[in-house]
């Protein structure tokens, strides 16, 4: 893309160092070690069953790895939990969604404005002036990335009776509520159709453009990776067999094998 | 010395077998779970319904003990048929919860049920077993060891190992752990899933009613029965809620360190440490080794 | 003005006015019978609130506890044993300290839930019903070491003024469970409420977006038994005017369950709704047994059906509601005002034909 990024991309933010990862006797990911430069939007690709999203659920804290590190911003991050990796900043979504069903749309991105929530609940019970200044301020940054993400219309009603195409945006919307400085994106885009799609390559474009955030998504459609990607990983087996832009990647033989199920 | 460590072999046998009529009752519950990782609440319900069923067929109309025992055995069954249909079937895609507090509702309907039918006096059951000890133990091992326990025990094993035969080597076995691990896609390769639930539930009532019989003859048919039933979670922690020899493993800790701690420690404190002693103990394994001594390792997928 | 009302909306105005004036100025005025105080409306408030405490830890916060009347226990004898031994702290003030004894027990017995969920839990949590009552009753210290089995409870004097008759004593527990009530409403409403919802219906998640499960889980334990303690207390003071620890046993740990699934997992109304409903469907019954069947109904064959009928309604609202009572409530409200609406009739809310 040639156009002046408000947000030069600079070093790295996020680094995974040798990480291996087994269940039982399977081996899910082997000594796989990449990077993800700030302000960058980096996709992980490959097959099914190559270990992306326990990738994603170790950088998360949600799987412990047996071996290898995490670091965010440079400094290693010991002991790893979703509630650590929220705080420094890393916020997600999830593959199979995890909404909290039983909440309305805008509940669900308020609950992303946890980490700007500093009253307790004893002020919250007493209704304390801080307390309304701080929901008022919540919702408003809520309200704001509802009408970004256009689901104004649904945002009282309950998640779990949404269509699967507006939970995928409720999600990203919950995520975007962190404010935080690199999300992880699990396959935003799986069973949306082309027009759902082209909306969120647009919002998640936007929201590395104006806000500066560092993306990090997992996805299936090459199109999409191609177009909107500025580098790219590929996994495969749960080793990494390519690293690097889009265009070096697709020329990259051991990728082509994968996908096309050659014998490696 | 030697009169004490008897004294502790009496404490602790005595314990272990009174801890067999514990696994007695934790055995229905696994009976469930283990076919339908459903934790069933009702089944401390379930002995004392249909043991008072057996007493008032005896008692109130007369019947001879064995056929009024198949009788009650019978009306299990129809129990089971009755739960299967009107509660597991429409709640086959309700949550674990949501689940657990209907089987806690139908706790309250055979409790009650049971106790319109046959009343509220406590009946005396009389299985031509004494609870009181076998005199050539106690004259050639000095111990005093209670017939009932003796033959609780027994019992307990039998089943026990009859049951765990049943779910490891036969065809009826593999179907019902197939369907506690995944029940649609166990319907799915053609397992009859109504069949195998009826099955089951039947059974975990027809073990309510030997239980019951059991703890009948201890200590008399009433309403404290239910709570006994509550003793058995603790059992259940400590072995596994899906595992057939756990039950009986936890039955036997949990009986024997009730009765240790009964005796040795309970009178600093008044006594009645049996109440809760159980569940701290049922705690201490959740924090470490949550699955029990035989159970399942609970995966949570994301 | 106290700044609790200021946030909420018209409608929540209204409700609250309307409550207000019924509970203190209409019921007070028509209803002079003392058993109505003494037997219906002082142990609704009490178990309601209760139930209000069973609502934050399992409707809200998604946490299968059963101890419930363990914490009321608590709160009750602790009431008793700081009205007794430290007096200068007043009635408000001991009521304030019990439900924070019972709000320890709270956070102790409420650990296993960072390890364990579901049945496991429950089981955790019965640890406690059985281990308080217990405690209570084998410390003779917390009975004052009265051997006599029955301990009567003190009388409720607030700032010199005594609080014993019915009345009185029903509008000590109107103004506690009115405050309480308020408090929770505006944490449920609040942040605090929506951690409690998103740590029950998808802890994970929760967790990436900042929320502690450590924290909200032993904080909503800790209000929780907070509020059980505070019941209790009542329970004991205006209702029993005793204190047995065999009026706090696991059968009304159960009966604040049912009150709390029954009424509507999840909702301040359904504690209410469901606490009415269990303290009044047995008058009800009774009252059938002995004018329908002139009394030819054994007391106990009655209370055996009541049971049945509690074990087959939860059964019932499991399979088609299991968002409880106050789900069907609303839906009722909802399609009134639709059947309302599209009959032309403008201004819903308001009983006034307007042409």
């Amino acid at each position: 893309m040639a156009y002046e990024r408000k947000f030069k991309i600079g070093k790295p933010i996020l680094e995974v160092n040798n990480i291996s990862l087994a269940f039982g006797g399977v081996k899910a990911i082997t000594d796989t070690s990449f990077n993800v430069l700030e302000h960058e939007v980096r996709a992980i690709i490959g097959p099914n069953g190559a270990g992306k999203s326990s990738m994603l659920n170790c950088i998360n804290g949600i799987y412990k790895p047996q071996q290898g590190t995490v670091s965010f911003r440079g400094q290693v991050v010991p002991n790893i939990t979703p509630n650590i990796m929220a705080q420094m900043g890393l916020s997600r979504t999830f593959q199979n969604l995890a909404l909290f069903k039983r909440m309305s749309v805008l509940d669900n991105i308020l609950v992303g404005r946890k980490l700007h929530t500093k009253t307790n609940f004893l002020e919250v019970a007493l209704q304390l002036p801080k307390v309304k200044k701080e929901e008022k301020l919540n919702r408003e940054r809520s309200e704001e990335i509802i009408s970004f993400l256009e689901i104004e219309d649904i945002k009282d009603t309950p998640v779990g009776k949404l269509p699967y195409g507006l939970q995928k945006k409720v999600e990203l919307g919950r995520a975007l509520a962190t404010d935080s400085s690199i999300i992880l994106l699990d396959e935003p885009m799986a069973g949306m159709n082309v027009e759902e799609k082209r909306d969120m390559c647009r919002f998640i474009l936007k929201v590395n453009d104006e806000l500066g955030t560092t993306m990090v998504l997992i996805e299936h459609d090459m199109g999409v990776v191609m177009d909107i990607s500025d580098r790219v990983v590929v996994l495969d087996y749960g080793k990494v067999i390519g690293d690097g832009t889009p265009d070096e990647i697709m020329a990259n033989q051991k990728v082509i094998d994968a996908y096309l199920g050659v014998e490696h | 010395m030697a009169n004490e460590l008897l004294f502790f072999m009496e404490v602790l046998v005595g314990g272990l077998l009174a801890g067999t009529m514990y696994s007695l009752v934790a055995l229905g519950f696994v009976l469930i779970f283990k076919a339908s990782a459903t934790f069933n609440f009702s089944q401390g319900a379930m002995v004392f319904f249909s043991v008072l069923a057996f007493c008032g067929f005896m008692q109130d109309f007369n019947i001879p003990f064995v056929l009024a025992f198949i009788l009650a055995a019978f009306l299990m069954v129809v129990v089971g048929l009755c739960t299967e249909r009107l509660v597991l079937r429409p709640l086959m895609n309700a949550s674990e919860d949501t689940v657990l507090m209907a089987t806690i509702g139908l706790g309250y309907v055979l409790e009650g049920l049971a106790q319109a039918a046959w009343g509220v006096e406590v009946r005396r059951l009389d299985l031509g077993i004494g609870d009181f000890p076998v005199p050539w133990i106690a004259d050639n091992l000095k111990l005093f060891i209670s017939a009932l326990d003796i033959t609780a025990g027994l019992v307990a094993a039998i089943m026990i190992i009859g049951l765990f035969l049943l779910f490891k080597y036969t065809k009826i076995g593999l179907g019902l752990r197939a369907v506690a691990d995944d029940a649609g896609a166990a319907s799915s390769i053609g397992i009859p899933l109504k069949h195998i639930m009826l099955l089951v539930w039947s059974a975990a009532g027809v073990v309510a009613l030997v239980a019951g019989c059991m703890w009948g003859a201890r200590a008399g048919v009433q309403f404290a029965l239910v709570d006994l039933a509550l003793k058995a979670l603790p059992v259940l922690i400590i072995g596994g809620f899906s595992s057939i020899p756990g039950a009986i493993i936890g039955g036997l800790i949990i009986g024997a360190v009730e009765k240790i701690l009964e005796v040795y420690i309970g009178p600093f404190f008044g006594g009645a440490i049996e109440g809760w002693a159980p569940y701290v103990l049922a705690i201490f394994f959740l924090l470490y080794r949550p699955e029990g001594l035989f159970g399942e390792k609970i995966i949570r997928r994301v | 003005m106290k700044p609790i009302f200021m946030t909420y909306t018209k409608k929540d105005l209204i409700n609250l006015a309307v409550c207000m004036v019924l509970s203190v100025l209409i019921i007070p005025t028509f209803i002079k019978t003392e058993y109505w105080y003494t037997s219906i409306l002082i142990p609704w408030l009490c178990l309601a609130l209760a139930t209000i405490g069973q609502q934050i830890v399992m409707g809200y916060t998604g946490q299968l506890a059963l101890g419930a009347a363990g914490f009321m226990a608590a709160g009750a004898f602790a009431m008793f044993n700081l009205i007794l031994r430290v007096p200068d702290l007043g009635f408000v003030g001991s009521l304030i300290v019990s439900g924070l004894i019972a709000a320890a027990f709270g956070i102790l017995f409420g650990l296993p839930s960072l390890k364990v969920r579901g049945i496991y839990l429950m089981v955790a949590t019965l640890a406690s019903q059985f281990f308080i009552i217990w405690m209570i009753d084998k410390f003779g210290w917390f009975k004052n070491y009265d051997s006599s089995g029955i301990i009567t409870a003190q009388d409720i004097v607030i700032l010199g003024k005594p609080f014993t008759t019915p009345l009185a004593m029903y509008f000590v527990c109107l103004a506690v469970t009115t405050i309480l009530t308020l408090l929770a409403m505006n944490m449920a409403r609040g942040s605090t409420g929506r951690n409690w919802m998103a740590v029950r219906d998808m802890d994970i998640a929760a967790e990436s977006m900042g929320v502690s499960l450590l924290r909200t889980k032993v904080q909503a334990f800790a209000i929780s038994a907070f509020y059980c303690g505070v019941a209790g207390a009542l329970f004991a003071f205006c209702y029993l005017k005793s204190l047995e620890p065999v009026a706090f046993d696991i059968k009304l740990s159960f009966k604040i369950l049912f009150m709390c699934i029954l009424g509507g997992l999840g909702t301040i109304n359904g504690a209410f709704i469901g606490a009415a409903f269990i303290l009044l469907f047995p008058v009800l019954l009774n009252a059938i047994g002995n004018n329908v069947f002139h009394g030819a109904i054994d007391a106990t064959i009655i209370s055996s059906i009541e049971q049945v009928i509690f074990g087959l309604l939860m059964i019932i609202f499991m399979i088609y509601e299991p968002l409880g009572m106050a789900k069907l409530w609303e839906n009722l409200k909802q399609s009134m005002k639709s059947k309302l609406s599209s009959s032309g009739i403008k201004g819903v809310k308001s009983p006034v034909l307007k042409k």
